[in-house]
This record gives C-alpha cells, sequence and structure tokens, in this order.
C-alpha cells in the first residue's frame, strides 16, 4: 500500500515541520543545532549573548533579527569570510537559524547612552564618530548607527557595547575585502577610506561608551 | 507591460523645465566645486570661550538638532544639518558659508529683497514646515545667524562662492522617468529611508530623515523642485557614495520623492491646489505641484 506508506509518510513529515515552526531558539543558542556542527553559540558569545571582549568575539544580544539571520546566510556563502562560523552557519538549517535570531534579538541587551546631536566632539576620533571626515567621504558613524552608535533599523547594527577587537577586525575585514555583505558597499567604501589609527579610535570609542543612567 | 507603457507615458509627459528668472538672486546657479579648493570655514577648536563663541555653539546646536531644540518651530521631523551636510559646512551642500555672505539678496519667492533672518525663517516655515517661524530677533534666528556668520568667517562679502548652494545638474535630454525613479529609490535609497520614505527614527526621533509624507518637507520648500532635489542627490547622496550616481538618475530619483505627497504648501490660495499652482508653482522650476500622475493630483497634501 504505496499509497498509505506516503501518506503516513506525509503525516510525519508534517509533525516534524510543525515541530521545528516552534523550534526553541534559546535551546539551539545554548546547546547548538540538530546537525553535526552546529555547535552552541554560548561558548564564543557568552551565556547571556554578551560576547567576549578580550577574545573579540561580538555580543549577539539585541541584535535585530533580520541582521542576524543575514549574518549567518553570509557566513554561509562567504559573502562574510570567517573560518569558525562558515561551518558552524552551513550546519544550521533555515529554520534554526530563524529561531535562533529571533532568540538572541529578544536578549537583554546593555543600554546605552545616547548623546544629543548637538555634542561637540572633544578630540579627533571622536569627530570622526560624531561629525565624520567629509572631505575623505567619510560620514559620521552615528549618522547610520545611530545617537551612541545604537543601530538604526535591520540593516545598520549596534557598535555600541562590541567589543573593540570586534569592531577593529570587521573594520579590517571590510578594508581587505573578506568581509562584502553589506548594501551597495556602503561600509566597505568608507572603511577603505579609514586610517589604521581611526579603525582603532572608532572601535575603542564605541566600545567603552557609558551605560544609560538607569532612570 | 503594464510598467513599460507607464514608463512610455511618463517619458512623453512634458518636463515642465520652466527656466528660472535669473535676477532671483536665491536660484542662482553655482558650478560644482571639487572640496579641495573650496572656502574653508574655521574650526570649532578655534572658537572664543566667551559669549560670542557661546552663541555659536547655541547655533551649532539649533542647526543639527533643530527639531529636538525648537519643536514649537518644526512640524515635521527634519534638522538644518539634513540638507546642509557636514553641520553646514560641506561645499556643495548649500554650506552657510556660501549664503551668509551673499544676503540681503531679492528673492523671487517672496518677490522683496530678504534679510539673512527672513531667510532663515523661510526656512523653517517651508523646510521645516514649522507655521509662523521664529521672529527674526528670536534668539533661535539670532544663534543661526551668529553661527553662519562665524562659518563665513574670512569670506568675501557679496561673493558667489565656489561651492555654494546646490550646484545645478541640467536636466537630462529624455527628461526624467518616474518608474525608473522608483528603481534607483528601491535600490539605493531604502536602505536608509525607509521603502515608503518614512525615514527611520531610533529611540522616538529621526535618525534618517522622511522625505516625503507628514513629517517631510512641505510643498512650498525648495526641495518639493525636482531640478532642487536631483542637484541635491547629485552632490550629497548617497551618503559617504557621493558622486556615485548619473545625472539621469538624480533626476529620476528625484522626481519619484517629489510626486510623493508631503504637507501642504502654507501659502495656499483660497484652498485651491490650482491656485497655488498657478501663483506659486507653475514658474519654479521643475516641480509637479497641482499636476496629475497616474490620474492622480499631486500637491494635496497631508497632515
Amino acid at each position: 500500500m504505496k499509497s498509505l506508506e506516503r501518506a503516513l509518510m506525509g503525516g510525519a513529515l508534517g509533525l516534524l515541520l510543525g515541530n521545528a515552526y516552534a523550534l526553541d531558539g534559546n535551546k539551539i543558542f545554548t546547546e547548538g543545532g540538530s546537525q553535526p556542527g552546529a555547535m552552541s553559540c554560548v561558548a564564543c558569545h557568552g551565556a547571556d549573548g554578551l560576547g567576549l571582549a578580550a577574545a573579540g568575539f561580538p555580543r549577539l544580544a539585541g541584535l535585530p533579527a533580520h541582521y542576524v539571520r543575514k549574518q549567518l546566510a553570509d557566513f554561509a556563502s562567504g559573502a562574510r569570510n570567517n573560518p569558525v562560523m562558515q561551518p558552524l552557519a552551513k550546519a544550521l538549517t533555515d529554520l534554526e537559524i530563524a529561531a535562533l535570531s529571533d532568540a538572541v534579538a529578544a536578549m537583554p541587551a546593555p543600554q546605552t547612552a545616547m548623546p544629543s546631536r548637538s555634542q561637540m566632539p572633544a578630540d579627533p576620533i571622536e569627530k570622526l564618530a560624531l561629525q565624520g571626515a567629509w572631505e575623505r567621504q567619510i560620514p559620521a558613524c552615528v549618522s547610520c548607527h545611530g545617537p551612541g552608535g545604537v543601530g538604526v533599523g535591520d540593516a545598520f547594527p549596534p557598535l555600541a557595547s562590541q567589543p573593540a577587537a570586534y569592531l577593529a577586525a570587521q573594520l579590517s575585514a571590510w578594508q581587505n575585502g573578506t568581509r562584502r555583505n553589506d548594501p551597495n558597499d556602503l561600509m566597505g567604501h568608507i572603511a577603505k577610506s579609514m586610517t589604521a589609527d581611526e579603525v582603532q579610535g572608532v572601535a575603542h570609542y564605541f566600545a567603552s561608551l557609558p551605560a544609560q543612567a538607569k532612570p | 507591460m503594464k510598467a513599460i507603457l507607464l514608463t512610455a507615458v511618463l517619458a512623453a509627459a512634458p518636463a515642465h523645465a520652466a527656466t528660472i528668472a535669473m535676477e532671483d538672486q536665491s536660484q542662482l546657479q553655482p558650478t560644482a566645486q571639487p572640496d579641495a579648493s573650496a572656502f574653508k570655514p574655521p574650526l570649532e577648536s578655534e572658537l572664543p570661550d566667551n559669549a560670542y563663541g557661546k552663541l555659536v555653539r547655541q547655533g551649532y546646536a539649533l542647526f543639527v538638532d533643530t527639531k529636538r531644540l525648537a519643536p514649537q518651530f518644526v512640524g515635521n521631523g527634519l534638522n538644518c544639518s539634513n540638507c546642509h551636510l557636514d553641520q553646514g559646512r560641506m561645499a556643495n551642500s548649500a554650506p552657510l558659508w556660501g549664503a551668509y555672505p551673499m544676503y540681503p539678496a531679492y528673492r523671487k519667492k517672496n518677490d522683496k529683497v530678504n534679510t539673512f533672518a527672513e531667510r532663515l525663517q523661510g526656512c523653517f516655515q517651508f523646510s521645516m514646515n514649522g507655521g509662523i517661524p521664529p521672529a527674526a530677533d528670536s534668539p533661535e534666528i539670532t544663534a543661526l545667524s551668529v553661527y553662519a556668520y562665524w562659518l563665513s568667517s574670512k569670506a568675501p562679502l557679496g561673493v558667489e562662492l565656489p561651492g555654494r548652494g546646490y550646484p545645478e545638474v541640467a536636466q537630462p535630454a529624455k527628461g526624467y522617468d518616474l518608474a525608473q525613479g522608483a528603481q534607483v529609490y528601491t535600490g539605493q535609497c531604502a536602505v536608509c529611508h525607509g521603502a515608503e520614505g518614512e525615514g527611520q527614527k531610533v529611540g522616538g526621533a529621526y535618525a534618517m530623515p522622511p522625505l516625503w509624507g507628514k513629517d517631510s518637507y512641505n510643498w512650498g520648500a525648495g526641495m518639493h523642485r525636482i531640478n532642487t532635489a536631483a542637484s541635491f542627490i547629485k552632490h550629497n547622496m548617497p551618503l559617504g557614495k557621493i558622486g556615485s550616481l548619473s545625472d539621469q538618475q538624480a533626476w529620476d530619483v528625484a522626481a519619484y520623492i517629489n510626486r510623493h505627497e508631503r504637507p501642504q504648501d502654507p501659502r495656499l490660495v483660497e484652498g485651491s491646489v490650482e491656485k497655488t499652482r498657478v501663483k506659486f508653482h507653475a514658474n519654479d522650476g521643475v516641480n509637479l505641484y497641482g499636476q496629475t500622475v497616474d490620474g492622480v493630483l499631486i500637491g494635496q497634501g497631508i497632515r
């Protein structure tokens, strides 16, 4: 009875898919995915998802879900080149990626104080962050990444509360082309105009912005 | 097929490239200027620590944080610095140092000689959709004037400096195409300004400005002219990739942006879009106010 078999198989598949939709993103985060190689995230990104500053592993907590999904897809495709993340991203199923992205987006993130637009920069690095260097076509970091670098929408991730080593590594990756997954080469274009000192400077600037005062 | 037809219809539509009367000093057509040879405004580090320096800083703050600091005079979600990049310092981005030394000047817009204070009031009334603008001797106009004066330090008076205004980008021979403009918008602009021109907010305030709708410039603002918007876009957008759009793309996307509804022209004549078009828009560069696109009257305003 092939048709009965098929019906049973279909039912089982439906059940599987139904379960898959209810995948627990937090469980994937702490224990890994269903396939070999899909290791847990906590070892590097921390149980709270805040990253490991000393090693330059970024925080994931509070990043936009759409952004995280895109990064995992880009790790898998190589548009964002990372030897550790590529096999991991490839080992996650689409449904696992979706559940995981939603879970990390919902994790509590540090609230960075948002300085007002009218704050005048105190030094050249703060000037680059708040006003840019237009003679080299470098807009202010905050003009896209938001006041205090808190991130804007799905395309412009937070810089605040990311480890300086991570931010500097990303700017270097934009410069040397190992990361090229931005819309219209917006970031790559800008990073290539930055000096090594500026890369280190703004990375430390955003990594060390003070947290928002508790009301 | 539908898209092709639409394109053909739009391409065939007259572009209304009315010539601007040249005695209008506010609409002189400057030439593009590479930054290297542009006027250099003073640095913030050179600001004196006295009453004058303090007022310059207040003007700076108002210029870059207008909505938050002068909410009673800003009826939309914009700041001065949205259309005057680099805090009003950048060449080809209508820098304050290019404007301040050119006033008082005759403006066709209100058919009289305007002081710089009156020019600023015009910005508030139209670009900021602010209703009744701050008085000429108000703290807001004073601080902004002082900031502009300071940026113009050592600039010659009454001399058109290279890099002033938005250097005119001539209308392409084929006119403009709204369908092509929509494509440019989706591919290049929507990532920041949103799929529906709505801008993007962080913490309740706009981080990226809305280009149409209730929180953008109104139908009386200079930016509603397609020629002006095309010139601004060509010389200032996308951020960090200035000059990457062709003249044609700049015109197409400027027309696409300015075919969308925005707050009504505060000079509305007897409640009539047509009367307002005839009086204020018929000879004001290239614009779509009071015209019909795809069967819809443009310029009805939005609240």
